[in-house]
């Protein structure tokens, strides 16, 4: 059984204009005990695929099943056995720490303080202290515990790491990863490609409100590009997979997809004094994809 | 009813300030009824001299001498005014303030049924009305014994249910409104109020005006037709709770469908 599956899910939303875009025709299968990413930029429908599949908001089109069970009618079942971690999360002013992870673990019906208690030492969360009085990084951490202390059968994370320092990134991946050994699917959403690419087993991307690729990271990562910024000369002529060349006054910047290799032996000859190779960013992944769907 | 006590927490400070503001208006304006009581024949020459402003209040059907009559005037309009404004306000945000402090994702990400969260913000409401209505009533009981008069048990419960039943419907009404909203229902709340509360003044000075009180549950909260007809009116009523069931009922229908 698919922990999430969707099949042609549209979402438009009325505007003073119309209509807006929000999702269309999102067809999407994520298996039972799987880590997968779901990438893709601001306004390119990734919240509005976690929104709809959560019932905060109503589907235009299509239908989506979560854990089995329909977003539509079983709406409270899926919520019971599935935590959910907003990009920002936004609580009660007033409220102490302790006191919201009590009222969501009531919402629950559920005793949660054992496991709330284990991940508040590790991501080393005060809970006495008030929610208001928090910085947006502890505000996050309130809401993973919210997310993770029932024990859920599916995760639902939308971009969360945002605010979290490097640290507290990595213990919230190690925990991620325990509870995915222990059969927890993950469905991680996130404009970061290294996130994904460290912790997910397969991914899908959006752009527009639509799927435009879905396989494993492995794959993905093969067609994925690397922005290589330089200063000084070398002799580009020669390599094979070069886009988007940018010459600048003392260097240049291109995307290169060819074989690393070659890339070393070019930078070698030339003559390099500073040098940079990321991951592009997610819009030149895009470019790239398109134009390989092009040709 | 884990929402509601939620509810009732996080209103707590309001409802108390709302609750002791009215309670302390009520015990000063009967604190000062035994001074008036003996300059009532000044007090009725200036009251004849308000001309339709007295009579916009009602002043001019009541016997201000006596302690049902002022209790009409004076107190009604504390217990009356301050209680609606109280119900309006937090009638009118107790919904959209989810969507306005961005909490909704926080609390319907939970697994409880958007009729189980209109319904227990619903009990949240009528709770702190309920709660704010008796302290208010106990509070009139021990002002009359302490200045010295008798309870007038019929009126007094009369006044105190018709502001009640006011204070339910504009809740209700307004709760209603609140599914709609997005942000900012405090505007709404306060808004709706005052103009229904002068609509029930336009229609005291006017007779023609007069249907005006079909429309405000002010209307059926008159003080001094309800100590004339020692009864609510029952049609002004019926479209008070009328009003209020149309409130309820669009909160439920819209805020389960709406998107969040």
């Amino acid at each position: 059984m698919d922990a999430i599956r969707t099949v042609e899910l549209t979402k438009y939303y009325r505007t003073s204009h119309g209509t807006a875009r929000g999702i269309e025709k999102v067809s999407l299968s994520v298996e039972q005990g799987e880590f997968c990413g779901f990438i893709g930029p601001n306004g390119a429908g990734k919240s509005t695929t976690i929104r709809t599949l959560l019932g905060l908001i109503h589907p235009t089109g299509g239908s989506a099943q979560v854990l089995g069970l329909d977003i539509e009618t079983e709406k409270e079942k899926i919520l019971a056995r599935t935590g959910y971690l907003p990009s920002e999360a936004m609580f009660y002013p007033g409220m102490r720490v302790r006191d919201l992870l009590k009222l969501s673990a009531d919402l629950r019906k559920k005793d949660c303080k054992r496991e709330a208690d284990a991940l508040c030492e590790r991501l080393q969360l005060d809970t006495a202290r008030k929610v208001e009085e928090l910085s947006f990084g502890n505000r996050k951490k309130v809401a993973i515990v919210c997310a993770l202390q029932h024990e859920p059968e599916l995760l639902i994370l939308d971009e969360p790491t945002s605010g979290l320092d490097p640290l507290m990134q990595r213990e919230f991946f190690e925990i991620l990863q325990e509870r995915n050994k222990r059969g927890t699917t993950v469905f991680l959403s996130s404009h970061i490609l290294s996130e994904v690419q460290h912790n997910c087993t397969r991914a899908a991307i959006i752009r527009e409100g639509r799927i435009i690729a879905c396989d494993s990271v492995e794959a993905l990562s093969r067609t994925s590009a690397k922005r290589v910024t330089l200063r000084g000369w070398i002799s580009h002529g020669s390599l094979d997979g070069v886009k988007d060349l940018q010459e600048t006054q003392d260097g240049c910047s291109f995307l290169y997809s060819g074989d690393m290799k070659a890339l070393l032996a070019v930078l070698a000859a030339g003559e390099v004094r500073d040098l940079s190779i990321s991951e592009p960013d997610l819009e030149e992944i895009f470019l790239n994809y398109y134009e390989e769907g092009q040709r | 009813m884990t929402l509601t006590k939620h509810e009732l927490r996080q209103g707590r400070n309001s409802f108390a300030i709302w609750t002791a503001a009215i309670a302390v208006l009520l015990v000063i304006c009967l604190l000062v009824f035994p001074e008036m009581k003996g300059e009532m024949e000044s007090i009725g020459h200036l009251f004849a001299a308000m001309g339709s402003f007295a009579a916009a209040f009602g002043m001019d059907r009541l016997d201000f001498g006596s302690l049902t009559g002022f209790y009409a005037i004076e107190c009604e309009n504390v217990v009356g005014l301050g209680g609606a404004f109280f119900a309006a306000l937090i009638g009118s945000s107790i919904l959209s303030k989810e969507e306005q402090n961005g909490t909704a994702e926080f609390l319907l990400t939970h697994p409880v049924s958007r009729t189980r969260v209109v319904t227990e913000k619903l009990a949240a409401l009528l709770l702190q009305i309920v709660v704010l209505n008796l302290i208010v009533f106990l509070t009139a009981l021990f002002s009359i014994c302490a200045i010295g008069e008798a309870i007038p048990w019929k009126e007094l419960l009369l006044m105190h249910a018709a502001c009640f039943l006011a204070q339910v419907e504009l809740a209700a009404v307004c709760f209603g409104i609140s599914s709609f909203l997005r942000r900012g229902g405090f505007g709404i709340g306060l808004g709706t109020t005052t103009v229904l509360y002068f609509l029930n003044l336009i229609a005291n000075m006017s007779e023609k005006l007069n249907f005006f009180k079909y429309i405000t549950p002010f209307g059926y909260c008159e003080g001094a037709d309800i100590l004339r007809n020692g009864r609510l009116n029952p049609t002004m009523l019926a479209i008070g709770l009328l009003f209020a069931g149309v409130g309820v009922a669009a909160a439920y229908l819209n805020y389960c469908r709406k998107d969040l």
